[in-house]
């Protein structure tokens, strides 16, 4: 094989501290091939993209080693010198093309700008046409002279991506590019960009947290964990039987509508970049941790010409587990349904204007149940929960709970109705108090709630924490040392002191990576088992129902679109916007044309 | 991560006196207070007796010299330092008592009340102060409880506004909604979960406030409209003695450093309380 398009080697990046955020890492791509850097927050992995560029991000350094495109090292470069060849050798798709693109510049503008700057001002005009066809977007003038905010996140996302097809570099780095996206458009920009891959015969560098959305364009991942390879293989490969605990942990976080079976998360934290643990930088976590992973870092070995693995137990790490999910806790048929919506209509101000989000849904949940609520964004599926838990006032419609008719605004419900129902917010970095403690907000829904003394209800603390898998001595913490899974797990523990029967969770895991959220997810499973909860789970990822929900209901624009049994409905979607939800959902098991190989039916 | 980050009380603590223009002025409030407690009994003369020549230099008898009347510089120093931080400190008090009540209610309960409570706040504020607390005194003569009340309405907007702004980011946040689906009482959301968090920008402006209230106090008395002589006060002490600025220099610049002194570190040490209580909010942004 010729030498490779990109030769990224013994590449260090550090903080101006010091710290290593890569830690000597070496990489290649070649002539259109296609790789996904895959790695949890901190891994360095967008640290890895920027470096591609000849970039580091201001507090970081790039202190070593050298990156090449076709044989150009970019490390000893002048800003100018680099300047040039950005775009013209390399280009980069940032992760939010709402904030990427200039807002007040037309797009036309903003592609002229780029054939201007590498000169080939004098083909503008044909460049322009020929980039927006190839991502699907209108050529015409009228277009061309639209602003960005007149275009919606999926056009915005092609739009970067245009401009960094501009110049025809032969290598693309994609950041991140289809995260915040819905379902539908992110997998129509992951066939669009493998498309264009191979098509142009370009070579792209795909960075995404989503091992199933990286699997979708990569011939080949390269999965990272605390600033190192870990382990790198042809896309296949890994993802049926992953070598390194880390990769095989991934692997088994990710939710796959495809495939219904119970998430194991991974253990534990990662690494800060200014902790220097001794030994293998994942052995903390790992489960095949023995005293000779502790020794040294292991280096990285080739167990065959394309698969590299950075673990000296790779042959003993079993295959991705594939356990049935939880079995939800006994479902008595004829029980009175213990939450019953009708006609629910609930309007929002926008501006001044009222728009109506929840649009006459009706649906029960039985007790002990999970009700999973499935829509894209502006489906109305979390103001129905905020309608549920007394945060918006509804324009019609009821909600009953246990036959009871429920007042609209929580603090007219009764004392009783109000502990009985509790709420996870989606965002785990505000729905703690800063300046409470642990203890005192996990303590505080008893004492409300339930009339307990504040001795009685800080006794509770230490059970409720371990009931979230927590350690007692977090009590005495403030949220703001807590990490994301950690505060959800808080939030959890908070909404279960009340000792509720009805638990809403609202987009609980998508701030969490994705090995965080298996282990939040089988936490929740776990605890509705125990506890007989009845759990409403709102949700956009289909994955994730697959792993928690007996039932789905699923929403657009405000109006119910499908209901039934999980299995059923992923399996056999009768409304075409169900079909077309389940089949844009990135999975692991999905083959090139986006349908399940025959070997993985059950 | 968890294990490196420490416990906040003692973060607190040691941000607060690592640096030096704090532990300064640290230093410089505390004494000043002490001056201001116990100043009265540590008076070589008494500060409102004629005890030799208007305007005589330091002499071993009266260590900073007299001043116009002939009275003791230095025991009137010690005097009078009371009344200015006495008025100026409560006015603050009571002016944030009103304007925290005003803020919280307009920036938690939005809508209509906001409205109202915003727009009276904003017909306050078109009152230039100089010329209200003047209007005051002209109507209630030198009454020192109307010039107290009289500076803390001055405060009155300026505090709704910032409690205001930074209720109504507050009162969004998740553990907010979270008590609210609780049922919790307005007067528990605002006391645990929201005073808390705005708690930093309120004590970071608390510094400014006071020193603006001991310069209107200053001020009024210096224009003879509050306290009268033969009353000792640091502003009065200015305003009395400045037409021998010559003669005694220290009986105008010392009480004019006091005030210096006191204003400087009062809110240096504001901005450092607020910054270790990590406030989120931005102060200055506020202002504007």
């Amino acid at each position: 094989m010729s030498e490779p398009l990109l030769q990224v080697s013994d590449l260090l990046v550090t903080t101006v501290a010091g710290d290593p955020v890569l830690d000597h890492v070496s990489v290649e791509v070649g002539r259109a091939e296609s790789i996904g850097l895959v790695g949890e927050s901190g891994s360095g992995k967008t640290a890895l993209a920027h470096a591609m560029l000849g970039f580091a991000r201001p507090g970081l350094r790039l202190s070593g080693g050298s990156v090449r495109i076709a044989g150009e090292e970019l490390l000893t470069k002048s800003e100018t010198d680099l300047r040039a060849l950005r775009g013209r050798k390399v280009s980069y798709v940032p992760q939010d093309p709402a904030t990427s693109l200039n807002p007040s510049m037309r797009i036309g503008d903003q592609l002229r700008e780029i054939c201007r700057i590498h000169g080939r001002q004098t083909e503008t005009e044909e460049i322009i046409p020929t980039v927006l066809g190839r991502v699907d977007l209108p050529s015409d003038r009228q277009f061309q002279r639209r602003f960005p905010h007149q275009l919606s996140g999926g056009q915005k996302q092609r739009v970067a991506i245009a401009i960094a097809l501009a110049c025809d570099p032969p290598l693309i780095v994609l950041d991140e590019p289809t995260t915040g996206l819905d379902v539908v458009t992110q997998a129509v920009i992951l066939q669009e960009v493998r498309r264009i891959q191979r098509e142009l015969d370009v070579s792209l560098v795909y960075v995404s947290h989503d091992l199933a959305a990286v699997a979708a364009v990569a011939d080949r991942v390269v999965v990272m964990y605390a600033g190192s390879i870990v382990e790198s293989a042809a896309t296949d490969v890994l993802v049926a039987r992953p070598r390194h605990p880390y990769s095989r942990g991934l692997v088994s976080s990710v939710p796959d509508h495809r495939r219904a079976r119970r998430l194991r998360g991974i253990p534990g934290v990662a690494p800060a970049v200014d902790d220097h643990p001794v030994g293998c930088v994942f052995g903390p976590r790992c489960e095949l941790f023995t005293d000779a992973c502790a020794a040294e870092q292991p280096s990285l070995v080739a167990l065959s010409s394309d698969h590299w693995v950075r673990c000296i137990r790779s042959e003993d790490t079993p295959p991705p587990t594939s356990e049935p999910r939880l079995a939800a806790p006994g479902l008595a048929a004829d029980m009175e349904p213990i939450l019953r919506v009708q006609e629910l209509v609930a309007d929002y101000r926008s501006r001044g204007i009222p728009f109506t989000a929840v649009d006459r849904v009706s649906f029960i949940a039985q007790p002990g149940e999970c009700l999973a609520l499935v829509g894209e964004s502006g489906s109305g599926k979390t103001t129905i929960a905020r309608c549920i838990v007394g945060l918006h006032q509804p324009s019609g419609g009821t909600i009953a709970f246990d036959s009871r008719r429920l007042q609209p605004s929580a603090r007219r419900r009764s004392l009783e109705q109000r502990r009985r129902i509790q709420i996870v917010f989606q965002n785990p970095y505000e729905s703690l108090n800063p300046k409470r403690t642990i203890r005192d907000a996990v303590s505080w829904p008893a004492r409300a709630l339930r009339g307990c003394s504040r001795q009685q209800a800080e006794q509770e603390v230490a059970t409720l924490l371990d009931r979230v898998r927590l350690p007692a001595g977090l009590a005495q913490r403030y949220p703001g040392e807590l990490s994301g899974g950690e505060r959800q797990r808080v939030a959890i523990a908070r909404a279960l002191a009340a000792r509720p029967d009805l638990l809403v969770c609202d987009e609980v895991t998508s701030a969490l990576d994705v090995s965080v959220q298996a282990a939040t997810l089988d936490l929740l499973r776990e605890l509705q088992t125990e506890l007989s909860l009845t759990m409403l789970f709102i949700t956009h990822d289909l994955g994730v129902v697959a792993s928690v929900a007996d039932r789905v209901i699923v929403l657009e624009r405000g109006s119910l679109q499908e209901e039934g049994d999980v299995l059923e409905i992923l399996r056999a979607p009768a409304q075409p916007y169900t079909r077309r939800l389940v089949e844009a959902a990135p999975s692991l098991m999905a083959t090139e044309n986006g349908l399940p190989s025959p070997a993985d039916v059950p | 991560m968890i294990a490196a980050s420490q416990p906040r009380l003692r973060r607190n603590s040691q941000t607060l006196t690592s640096s030096w223009p704090t532990r300064i002025s640290l230093v410089v409030v505390v004494l000043l207070l002490l001056l201001v407690i116990f100043g009265p009994l540590l008076t070589p003369h008494s500060p409102t007796a004629e005890l030799g020549p208007p305007f005589a230099r330091p002499s071993s008898a009266f260590p900073l010299g007299t001043d116009y009347a002939g009275e003791d510089v230095l025991s009137r120093v010690l005097v009078g330092g009371r009344s200015v931080i006495l008025i100026g400190g409560i006015a603050t008090v009571i002016g944030y008592l009103i304007g925290g009540v005003i803020g919280l209610v307009a920036g938690y309960q939005r809508g209509l009340t906001d409205s109202i409570l915003m727009r009276g706040m904003d017909a306050l504020l078109a009152f230039p102060p100089i010329i209200f607390l003047l209007l005051l005194a002209t109507g209630f003569g030198n009454s020192l409880t109307a010039l107290t009340l009289g500076i803390a309405l001055i405060h009155v907007p300026g505090v709704a506004r910032i409690v205001r702004t930074a209720a109504l980011e507050t009162s969004v946040r998740g553990y907010v909604e979270a008590a609210l689906a609780r049922g919790d009482r307005v007067r528990v959301i605002l006391r645990r979960e929201i005073l808390p968090n705005i708690w930093g920008p309120i004590v970071a402006d608390g510094g400014p406030r006071f020193t603006v209230s001991i310069l209107l106090v200053a001020a009024v008395n210096f224009l003879g409209l509050g306290i009268a002589p033969p009353n000792a006060d640091w502003a009065l002490m200015i305003s009395e003695n400045r037409s021998g600025l010559t003669l005694n220099p220290l009986s105008v610049l010392v009480p004019a450093f006091m005030i210096a002194a006191l204003t400087v570190s009062l809110n240096l040490l504001a901005d450092q309380i607020a910054r270790a209580h990590g406030s989120s909010v931005d102060v200055q942004a506020m202002r504007r």
